[in-house]
């Protein structure tokens, strides 16, 4: 199939439509308002749904209206857009409901500015909304994986009866790369059996997040916690670069991955045994490979755009057994891959600092890098 | 094997457009590309840029610190991105809006009135395609006729009136490129 030249916002907003998405309901914010626009355009055409809600908080519930009748649905949103989505998606956690939901992530907190940035994610991995759910989350490096992932998302949405959320930051929303869409899929597919949709001829069917009875909340939470095992079990996605005979190993999700795959190549240019460890799914984490990868590497690297969020969950998964150096850029800042390439050659000197706490080492080295 | 040009100037001067061309030439001959603007708000009223990365293989990162090329198209993004080509890369400068000279001797460049050029042809609003013209003589990552195959294929009808033009103007950047001295170390 012809590659085509596609920005990222609305190449993902393509692979949905082409994935039999039936109903868009969304808010326009930067860095993510292309999606919405080529939504608004093509929905129509194609006879589908399209609404622009009078805000994110509208949006989410007419998302959560719609997967109840058993329709591929979605929304899209940034940052401070899918933080007023929250309550909403924790109804539709609580409800089980499949969902598919865009973030093109900006710098923050608050208002912030309209820069790429990987600060939520902590909010979108192991918070969100109120209740005990886990979502699948999904991260992107290119634009082609983009419109990948989206076209999995409502897969695993249905298989689970789950929210989707694939994790992009402006610089996916915002750049243009080749990609192959997919075909166009049908939109008629069986209707599950769980959804409401007039029940004439049969039986009444009840959906809601309402378990006034602890019991039944328990017995709910219980059911959510055994479907993610599932998950847990199935659904861990990553890629490797350059890992055969690693002795450093970068870290890295989304675009700061693909940032520190430059910086990878170019140290294996100069002969550092270095490889790169890009986690696709972020929830679930890939825990287990990257325990693995502790017991035979000498050192890691966690590169992020935000103060250290996954970084945490490195930690967690080496258990000490190695030593975990950690570089980030904050706020909207994108780091160019000469800084990681600069952190890999100083590992690659050593000494390695065993015994110190990565995140409080980086902040030292920061801080002069930013003040100078 | 990667090669990596920032196109910087200001808003209606082409920059995007500029970039976009050569990446939709860079997939038609085959090659992995990147294109990403600078979305800020500098947009409004400063400067506008975007990076092209044309490789052979999988690209990493969108953007460079220094990258092998630079067109710029005004005075604040020669002095922003001057002391960012890497070394040995290639410098376009727009002289039709540049009151000073280059200082850099460690790289190649062309001070080219790109302005004057386009209106010469007839619509400086071709004065992107000159600039375009000019770097792909001194970096021949992609053929002048693969840019302009691109434009013959992508052109919407309504502008392949357009075609001859956009062609002349690219012709012109490179002779004139050429004419230049290599100021190279």
């Amino acid at each position: 199939m012809a590659r085509e030249l596609l920005e990222g916002n609305m190449a993902m907003a393509e692979a949905a439509i082409r994935a039999g998405v039936q109903a868009y309901f969304g808010y326009p914010i930067t860095p993510q308002t292309e999606l919405l626009e080529w939504m608004a355009k093509r929905m129509p055409e194609l006879g589908r749904a399209f609404v622009q809600a009078e805000s994110e908080v509208a949006a989410i519930n007419m998302v959560y209206g719609a997967a109840c009748t058993g329709v591929r649905v979605m929304s899209s949103s940034s940052s401070p857009g899918v933080s007023l989505m929250m309550e909403g998606l924790s109804y539709i956690a609580g409800t089980e409901l499949p969902v598919v939901l865009i973030d093109v992530v900006r710098g923050g907190p608050g208002l912030g500015n309209i820069a790429p940035s990987q600060g939520d994610y902590n909010q979108i991995v192991h918070g969100g909304g109120h209740g005990d759910y886990h979502p699948i989350v999904l991260a992107p490096a290119s634009v082609q994986e983009a419109v990948d992932l989206v076209v999995l998302a409502f897969d695993l949405a249905e298989k689970y009866r789950s929210i989707v959320v694939v994790l992009a930051d402006g610089n996916i929303g915002q750049m243009m790369e080749p990609v192959e869409l997919p075909e166009m899929q049908p939109v008629e597919r069986p209707i599950p059996d769980w959804a409401v949709r007039g029940c004439e001829g049969r039986g009444r069917r009840v959906l809601s997040s309402i378990y006034i009875k602890p019991e039944e909340e328990e017995v709910t939470n219980l059911r959510l916690l055994q479907r993610w095992q599932t998950v847990q079990d199935n659904e861990i996605r990553y890629r490797e670069y350059f890992m055969d005979d690693a002795e450093i190993v970068v870290l890295g999700y989304g675009t700061a991955g693909r940032i520190a795959f430059s910086a990878v190549r170019q140290a294996r240019a100069e002969g550092i045994p270095v490889g790169l460890f890009r986690p696709v799914s972020l929830s679930p984490y890939p825990y287990a490979q990257v325990k693995a990868i502790a017991q035979r590497a000498k050192a890691m690297l966690v590169v992020e755009m935000n103060t250290g969020q996954m970084l945490d969950d490195v930690l967690r998964a080496v258990e000490g057994k190695v030593p975990v150096e950690f570089y980030g850029r904050l706020g909207g800042v994108v780091p160019y891959p000469d800084e990681i390439l600069d952190e890999i050659r100083r590992i690659a000197r050593g000494p390695i600092s065993i015994g110190v706490d990565p995140r409080q080492a980086w902040m030292k080295r920061l801080s002069q890098l930013i003040m100078n | 094997m990667q090669t990596e040009i920032v196109l910087a100037g200001f808003g209606g001067q082409g920059i995007l457009f500029a970039g976009q061309l050569l990446a939709y030439a860079a997939m038609d001959s085959g090659k992995e590309v990147t294109w990403i603007p600078s979305y800020g708000p500098e947009m409004r009223g400063g400067t506008a840029n975007c990076t092209v990365i044309i490789a052979d293989e999988e690209i990493g990162s969108p953007t460079v610190r220094n990258p092998k090329a630079v067109l710029a198209f005004n005075l604040p993004s020669l002095d922003k991105y001057e002391p960012m080509v890497i070394q040995g890369g290639v410098l376009i400068a727009n002289q039709s809006l540049i009151n000073r000279q280059v200082q850099r001797t460690d790289i190649v460049h062309v001070m080219i009135p790109a302005n004057e050029i386009a209106e010469e042809i007839g619509d400086k609003r071709l004065t992107n395609m000159v600039m375009l013209g000019a770097l792909l003589h001194k970096l021949p990552v992609l053929t002048l006729e693969a840019i302009e195959k691109t434009l013959e294929e992508r052109l919407p009808a309504r502008r392949k009136h357009l075609l001859g033009l956009n062609s002349q103007a690219l012709r012109r950047g490179a002779e004139f490129a050429q004419r230049e001295p290599a100021y190279s170390v």
